[in-house]
């Protein structure tokens, strides 16, 4: 495990060395790196003290050297190299260079516990003093998880220097771990014991049932009350986690069946080629990005935001033409629309399989939304967030469209009252083309987001459209609010769901619920109150 | 009274159609059997279980066709029904094979043994015998079905909701069925048949046999459904087709008449998936998916819904053209059916059966509408006044 730790810090290191040095400053230290080669152990131990009192960046991979025995020189002393990839070869160990006339003497530098020791130390003291504030953090965590007592008086060094809070926190929790596995006295046990618990997470517990067991007896009913505690903390973060996946899930649901709520809710179309226009935003995403990659390369970070409008406007288009040249004929048939709109959505899978293959195609996270954040117990990726983020504000932009816009009043009044919009000069057949583009484009939205956390196949909009359809049918057709209720409740139930049941059964259990639930109420949670006994 | 119902008063074109098809049990089989390879009248053995593939679709596109056509019940999960009559059979041959698995174990299938079972499940007992499991072909998919339809047609689910919530529940059979702890074999489904009823699945005499099932139960199935709608209870549903709520009005009790349609349709549709496990020799939850039922739908509307006949010739050419399609053009074969999904329902709802019987009672009205105007003109030439006045009540009809 430490040789591990070790061996990430010193890729850390090696990766700030490559940003940070120049060739000059490596020769500053050449001598230095010698001293290695000559002397008994007590000069050797000195020589290490120095290169770490050095300050360079490459030294961290110098000492790991020496400590892995990669290191040779002359018995007599002079020039130090590093072993080479073949048998036999060596290379400058400051420029990695091969080198081809080497000494003939050359023997490994010998290693004794002394110098091991006197390496771990400057080893840890290069990371924990680092002036990099992400290598500190980094070296206070391994050293939370991997506290050892000799590393008490360098943490304690390092506290008094500490400047940033969150690498102070991580240090002092560790310093209370090392204090817990040292014989310290009781109550600053009691105090360490007090500092891990405030930390409250999953390494708190495992830390305290770690302390559990070889504590003295007067400190165990205070380790066992804070262990309790921190159980009872957790289950509440427990469930909040499982309210943000749920909403997280939602969300998706929601930005799938918020175009059918559109097409099949507003309009009453059956379109099921409705996934199909989701997968074709999520490869207008991927064309988006491998464009903008090839012509702007410095933009690709932003190439979503180009992305969304694309696809908007593409499967917007898409969707008109299919409106113009299928649907229109079919109005007051919806049976045969289904079946249109499936024959559709086949010819446009098989398209898109045509045209860039049946493989899935890599669409890259931009940078600001991948990585984790954490709220207490609770922590989530930066997708998650921008997703439920992006879905809600295409849900109000659609609502203040609906309600606040000509284009949604003339809407509500064709899904309304067709002939009496007709005579009051509404172009009926433009509006129906306008609203299923609407729908249509929304789909296409919905898909720039799922291309970010699912496989850009042909197949992407098949997993969607069935959900889709519950969430719309579940909610209540007609009612954007109710496709919004539908979609988080559905998520939410579902994540709930899924520790008990595992995520298959989970989801056989919803499709059965709302199949029962329209036994209910068949026309969904929020239904359209009218008198008409059919529509 | 059954047997008067069902042997009585048919369409002249249901008889030719049920002796047609049972002129096919007798002949395909014999001319497997009979004429020698290479002789241009010999079946050859790969299209026997084709052929009986393509049967075993046309019971189950005619079982969707009694629902759809004749009720007005979009279902989308008929392809369930199928299903579920394809397992009870399945699991029957699976008992069947016995030790002569891969792990030679007398009592459990192959995959149970690979997923350290160690009993048989309690609901695979009583699979070993066929009568049980040809029982389980009808109870299980008619229980399912009676079941959801009493739910559903109870609460007043209808048009789109309907099919819709039917989607639904073969998309979760789907998953159930794909999960290994179901014990139907998961993901690799059921496999590997070794006998049915004593006799090697793969031998060509079974096969023919096979086949000749399937024809006659088609057959039998389109006398059933012909002697249902041309029943009284036909013509009911009919009306519920056309306008529930008027059904419903005048005193008929539109849900029951619904479910029972719904469960005789749902009994056939497992028949049709009993008879196509041992011609293909696999049974996988694949056949749950939703796009399945789906294709179900367009084999009836390219024949023809609410015609008998139209399903049965629908199934068989999508399925031919499938067939020919995805050998030579695989690439093409998703644009061609779904091309034949968009150009059905814009060029021709009725389908190619309604369509030509369309075709064929215009031309006979036009002879009839020639005949009148014929006489009227002979009689006109003759005694213009009288010619009027036989002509108006007839004008009037």
């Amino acid at each position: 495990m430490y040789r591990a730790i070790q061996t990430f810090l010193v890729a850390l290191c090696l990766l700030v060395s490559c940003l940070a040095t120049g060739l000059r400053a490596q020769e500053d230290i050449r001598p230095l790196v010698d001293a290695l080669g000559a002397g008994g152990f007590p000069q050797k131990i000195e020589a290490v003290g120095a290169l770490a009192a050095s300050g360079d960046a490459k030294v961290a991979e110098i000492l790991q050297n020496l400590s892995d025995g990669k290191l040779y020189a002359p018995k007599t002393g002079g020039a130090v190299y590093l072993e080479g990839p073949d048998a036999g070869s060596y290379v400058d160990v400051l420029t990695g260079m091969a080198v081809a006339d080497v000494p003939g003497n050359l023997a490994k530098i010998r290693l004794n516990n002394g110098l091991r020791g006197a390496i771990g130390a400057a080893l840890s003291q290069l990371t924990l003093l680092s002036p990099d504030r992400a290598a500190r953090l980094a070296a206070s965590q391994d050293l939370l998880k991997d506290a050892n007592p000799d590393n008490l008086e360098l943490l304690n060094s390092a506290l008094a220097k500490e400047q940033d809070a969150e690498i102070k926190a991580t240090m002092e929790a560790a310093r209370a771990v090392i204090m817990l596995k040292t014989d310290a006295s009781a109550e600053d046990k009691k105090a360490a014991i007090d500092m891990i618990a405030a930390r409250g997470n999953r390494d708190a517990l495992a830390i305290l049932t770690a302390a559990m067991d070889n504590a003295p007896d007067d400190l165990k009913p205070a380790i066992q009350t804070n262990i309790d505690s921190i159980n009872r903390s957790l289950a509440v973060w427990d469930v909040f986690q499982n309210i943000w996946y749920g909403l997280s899930l939602g969300s998706v649901l929601l930005l799938a069946a918020i175009g059918l709520a559109i097409t099949f809710g507003v309009m009453g179309i059956i379109n099921m080629a409705h996934g199909e226009m989701v997968m074709l935003g999520a490869y207008t995403t991927y064309v988006v990005q491998q464009t903008i990659n090839t012509v702007a390369p410095g933009m690709s970070d932003y190439s979503l935001v180009f992305a969304v409008p694309a696809a908007f406007v593409f499967t917007g288009l898409v969707g008109i033409a299919i409106e113009r040249s299928v649907i229109r004929w079919l109005y007051g048939r919806p049976l045969e629309t289904l079946l249109a709109t499936w024959g559709i959505s086949l010819i446009l899978q098989q398209a898109i399989r045509t045209i860039f293959g049946p493989t899935n195609r890599q669409v890259d996270n931009p940078s600001w939304m991948s990585g984790v954040f954490e709220i207490g117990g609770l922590s989530s990726t930066w997708n998650r967030l921008w997703i439920i983020l992006f879905s809600l504000s295409v849900f109000v932009a659609l609502l203040l469209l609906l309600k606040r816009s000509k284009f949604g009043l003339q809407m509500r009044a064709v899904t309304q009252n067709r002939r009496m919009a007709s005579s009051m000069g509404i172009r009926t057949p433009w509006v129906d083309a306008l609203t299923f583009g609407l729908g249509s484009g929304i789909a296409g939205m919905a898909g720039v987001a799922l291309s970010q956390i699912d496989n850009v196949s042909p197949d992407l909009g098949q997993s969607y459209i069935i959900d889709s359809f519950m969430v719309v049918v579940f909610g209540g057709v007609g009612n954007l609010w109710g496709t919004l209720v539908g979609a988080f409740s559905l998520g939410i139930a579902n994540k709930f769901l899924e520790p008990y049941a595992g995520a298959v059964l989970g989801k056989i259990i919803i499709l059965i619920l709302i199949i029962l639930f329209i036994q209910r109420r068949p026309r969904g949670l929020f239904a359209l109150k009218g008198r008409a006994i059919e529509q | 009274m059954i047997a008067q119902m069902l042997f009585s008063r048919h369409e002249k074109k249901t008889v030719w159609a049920i002796g047609l098809i049972l002129l096919v049990a007798a002949l395909v089989p014999l001319s497997n059997l009979l004429i020698p390879d290479g002789n241009f009248l010999h079946v050859p053995d790969h299209l026997v279980p084709l052929l009986g593939k393509y049967l075993c679709y046309a019971l189950l596109a005619l079982a969707l066709d009694l629902v759809w056509g004749y009720c007005g019940i979009l279902s989308l999960g008929h392809g369930a029904f199928f299903a579920l009559g394809g397992y009870a059979m399945g699991m029957y041959l699976m008992r069947q094979i016995g030790d002569r698995g891969v792990y030679a174990n007398p009592l459990l299938p192959d995959f149970m043994v690979f997923l350290n079972w160690n009993e048989l499940p309690w609901y695979w007992y009583g699979f070993n015998h066929f009568a049980f499991a040809a029982l389980m072909v009808f109870l299980v998919p008619g229980i399912l079905a009676f079941v959801f339809g009493w739910f559903a047609f109870r609460s007043r689910v209808t048009g789109v909701y309907l099919s819709i919530i039917t989607q639904a529940m073969t998309y979760a059979l789907l998953l159930a069925f794909f999960r290994n702890e179901m014990g139907f074999g998961g993901n690799n489904g059921l496999t590997d048949f070794k006998e049915i009823l004593g006799y090697n699945v793969q031998a060509s005499g079974t096969r023919a046999t096979l086949f000749a099932a399937t024809a006659i139960a088609l057959a039998l199935a389109l006398l059933l459904s012909s002697a249902i709608v041309r029943s009284k209870y036909g013509k009911v549903l009919v009306g519920v087709r056309d306008a529930e709520s008027r059904t419903r009005f005048l005193g008929y009790r539109v849900e029951n008449m619904k479910l029972f349609i719904f469960t005789v349709s749902a009994m056939m549709a497992g028949v049709a998936g009993a008879l196509y496990v041992p011609q293909v020799g696999i049974i996988n939850p694949g056949e749950f998916a939703p796009a399945n039922s789906i294709e179900v739908v367009i084999w009836t509307a390219v024949g023809g819904r609410g015609t008998l006949i139209g399903p049965i010739i629908g199934a068989v050419l999508v399925n031919f053209g499938k067939s020919i399609f995805t050998a030579a053009f695989p690439e093409f074969w998703l644009f061609a059916l779904g091309a034949l999904f968009v150009a059905t329902t814009l060029f021709l709802p009725k389908g190619v059966v309604g369509t030509v019987q369309q075709y064929l009672a215009r031309r006979q009205e036009q002879k009839k509408a020639d005949a009148i105007e014929k006489a009227y003109q002979e009689k006109a030439s003759a005694k213009p006044d009288a010619a009027l006045a036989t002509l108006e009540p007839q004008a009037a009809e």
